[in-house]
């Protein structure tokens, strides 16, 4: 293309966005896993004694099992001692009731990542539970989600608060020995949002939560359980971002959904976390489990995902379909660039009658990144008359990136119905020529190619996010034309 | 306003365009006509900017400016439009917005103030009219499951959006029935201004019937081998290629 060498490397230049490193004294646990960590991290949490022995029952698990290799990515092995498994911000024991009481430098931070919590309370009407290192700082609207009955809060505050639902629904969903990164989730997580929206209950505002990495070598991991009672509605947003550093940093959250009958969940990702600088160095390590389950008949959960960010990611948001007529669905932008490594798909298991799900995935790759999807679609005996539509497109920028497509279905039901479409594009040369044509500037081009190509996806999220998603993909495009 | 010195452009070092020179003054309309693989398309790529091209020798400047040192989308903002022969479709970017950011890149370009997304619409949707396509098009995805036709229709739509100084239509007629030839056509003519330059490159001259140039230049073998006023067409329309000594793979039309 045209822009000349010189303009590319300004451009690659550019330096991460959100790359800076808040100074707040953090009151860290030195590095290192076994079972006294786990009791001490419970204990500075004053947890339930339930709690104790499930977090250690996981990490005996934990022991057990072995780094999954069979994802199509590489990345150096992680010595999970050399890692700290708490960190708080300082003044944890008198939490702040308003924002006012909010360390300003902390509110700064959220600034300088465009979240003024200020605004967006007024201008979104959006409840804000914000996660800065491990412990939450900041909840708001609290009241009047009271008013409805709904429960939002911090999954430590929940486990003090309201052990009876926790015990029932935790790792109900993900068990414990799931897998791997889930059982180290299960043993150490940190903090996370805990949502009950109770019987019949249409959640009067997005739920959104803002997850940030902060203190260097502090895994984080979150831990998310939101329980749709009958009837009952809700759309959760989870956006984060991190700063810049040179260690990779590991980050292994586990998000459960629970929707009984005629229950709906909506959970939105933007992730846009450190992806490693321009040669593959530093990023952040995203292993995340995601899992929703639609027990009660007419439940509908469906996930929607921009992922843009992190050197390495491995996530499959996926919904286990088992009550009748149940539906779930997958909506997913992810965008690799430079050296940034990405499987990413999802699962969908049909057990109940009639069961439906849609997945539409957009990968695009960039730069020397390697991009693959990686979805199951299962129908078991019992799912009568169940369908699944896949749509899996891939779009390449340039000539040494890569796209992979990796597709299961297996069906022991003879009446179900799956249908898979597969495309794979490049950003041609003729359409780049027809934008610079028409006097369009050529990053703008790019971007705008990709957010057609995304539309799909882009319009599943709300309003204020699908902005947000088209902005990052415009930041994280820098320097892909060349 | 166009000048065009000894230019000289091959691809993948074959030579296609061997010295052209040509005039066009403000106000003029020229067209190229020739036989296949004369260099008639590449003349129009190269005045664009498309970078397939390279060119080896020669100078083009547009009111004295020259273009071959501007990228393409500097090109564009100055002025120079092409029409394509074969517009290409980009899934999923409305018309509206595609066309939207054109036009506020070259208003940035004037200095002139950014429309709003609805002042643009009413703008588009009036040309749209202009041009018979049913404003509903503005909401589909550039050139996405348009007819040849349409396409033909949606790239006069952008040049009287855009404006440009120098308008170069590329076989524009190409694939047209007789009723979307009149449409193309009377865009086209809508266009001719006192301030603006149209160079139209044509296989056939039926297109002629309907914009009557100023000028006609003969292109064979990557040159100009004659040129003349309206009547040049009509002969060729006539007598073929034959005359002038050039092949015509083409000559059945």
């Amino acid at each position: 293309m045209a822009t000349t060498d010189t303009e590319v490397k300004e451009l690659i230049k550019r330096e991460y966005e959100h790359g800076f490193v808040t100074e707040i004294e953090a009151d860290t646990f030195e590095p290192g896993l076994n079972e006294d960590v786990i009791r001490r991290l419970s204990k500075v949490k004053q947890e339930p004694e339930f709690m104790l022995e499930w977090r250690l029952k996981a990490y005996r698990r934990w022991l057990e099992m072995d780094d999954p290799t069979w994802a199509h990515v590489d990345y150096p092995e992680i010595d999970y001692n050399a890692i700290s498994y708490y960190s708080a911000p300082k003044k944890q024991e008198d939490m702040p009731q308003s924002l006012d009481e909010v360390d300003p430098e902390l509110l700064r931070t959220y600034e300088k990542l465009g979240i003024p919590l200020h605004e967006r309370e007024k201008l979104a009407g959006v409840a804000v539970d914000a996660v800065f290192d491990s412990v939450s700082v900041a909840t708001t609207f609290k009241e009047q989600l009271a008013e409805a009955g709904v429960i939002f809060c911090p999954i430590s505050e929940a486990v003090q608060k309201y052990p009876e639902l926790v015990e029932k629904y935790l790792g109900s969903v993900v068990p414990a020995g799931d897998n791997f990164f889930a059982a180290l989730n299960s043993a150490v997580f940190s903090d996370g949002s805990f949502v009950y929206i109770p019987k019949g209950v249409r959640c009067p505002l997005e739920l959104s939560t803002y997850f940030r990495i902060n203190a260097a070598n502090t895994g984080q991991f979150e831990r998310t359980l939101i329980v749709a009672d009958e009837g009952s509605y809700v759309s959760y947003l989870e956006g984060c971002t991190a700063p810049m550093r040179d260690e990779n940093q590991l980050h292994a959250a586990v998000v459960e959904l629970v929707a009984l009958g005629d229950a709906q969940i909506k959970y939105s990702t933007v992730q846009n976390w450190y992806p490693g600088d321009e040669h593959g160095k530093g990023g952040i390590y995203n292993f995340v489990t995601k899992r929703g389950a639609c027990l009660g008949k007419n439940s509908k959960i469906s996930w929607t995902q921009v992922e843009t960010g992190s050197a390495v990611t491995w996530k499959y948001p996926s919904c286990i379909l088992k009550g009748e007529n149940s539906v779930g669905e997958f909506y997913s932008v992810a965008l690799t660039h430079n050296y940034q490594q990405a499987d990413t798909g999802t699962k969908m298991i049909h057990l109940g009658k009639n069961t439906r799900s849609t997945i539409i995935s957009k990968g695009i790759s960039a730069g020397r990144s390697s991009n693959a999807y990686r979805g199951l679609v299962k129908f078991q005996p019992g799912a009568e008359g169940a369908r699944n539509y896949t749509q899996c497109d891939s779009l390449l920028i340039g000539d040494r990136c890569g796209a992979h497509t990796f597709p299961y279905i297996e069906s022991k039901n003879k009446s179900a119905i799956v249908e898979h479409e597969a495309t794979t594009s490049k950003v041609s040369d003729e359409q780049m020529f027809l934008c610079r044509q028409r006097g369009i500037d050529p990053e703008q081009a790019v971007s705008m190619i990709v957010n057609g190509f995304c539309k799909e996806v882009f319009k599943e999220l709300p309003m204020e996010f699908a902005v947000e998603a088209g902005k990052l993909l415009e930041v994280s495009l820098e320097g892909s034309v060349g | 306003m166009l000048s065009i010195k000894n230019l000289h452009a091959s691809v993948e070092g074959e030579e296609i365009l061997k010295g052209i020179n040509l005039e066009i003054k403000a106000g003029e309309v020229h067209a190229i006509m020739g036989p296949n693989g004369s260099g008639k398309s590449t003349l129009s790529q190269v005045l664009a900017g498309n970078e397939t091209f390279e060119v080896t020798e020669g100078e083009v400047t547009l009111n004295g400016e020259n273009l071959l040192e501007q990228e393409t989308e500097e090109r564009a903002r100055e002025g120079v439009f092409l029409a394509f022969q074969y517009p290409v479709e980009i899934p999923g970017v409305s018309n509206l917005q595609f066309l939207r950011t054109a036009v506020n890149a070259k208003r940035k370009h004037r200095g002139e103030e950014e429309l709003n997304a609805a002042e643009f619409m009413k703008l588009a949707k009036d040309v749209s009219r202009q041009v018979d396509l049913d404003p509903s098009f503005l909401k589909r995805g550039v050139n996405e499951g348009f007819s040849g036709g349409e396409k033909k229709r949606n790239e006069i739509l952008q040049a009287l959006l855009l404006e440009p100084k120098l308008a170069i239509l590329d076989e524009t007629d190409s694939g047209l029935d007789i009723d979307a030839l009149k449409v193309v056509s009377d865009g086209v003519n809508a266009l001719r201004s006192e301030d603006r330059a149209i160079l139209m490159v044509t296989h056939y001259q039926r297109l002629l019937n309907h914009i009557v140039p100023d000028y006609v230049h003969v292109l064979a073998g990557g040159r100009i081998i004659k040129s003349g006023g309206r009547e040049l067409a009509l002969e060729l329309e006539e007598k073929g290629y034959g005359w002038l000594g050039v092949k015509d793979d083409d000559a059945s039309n």
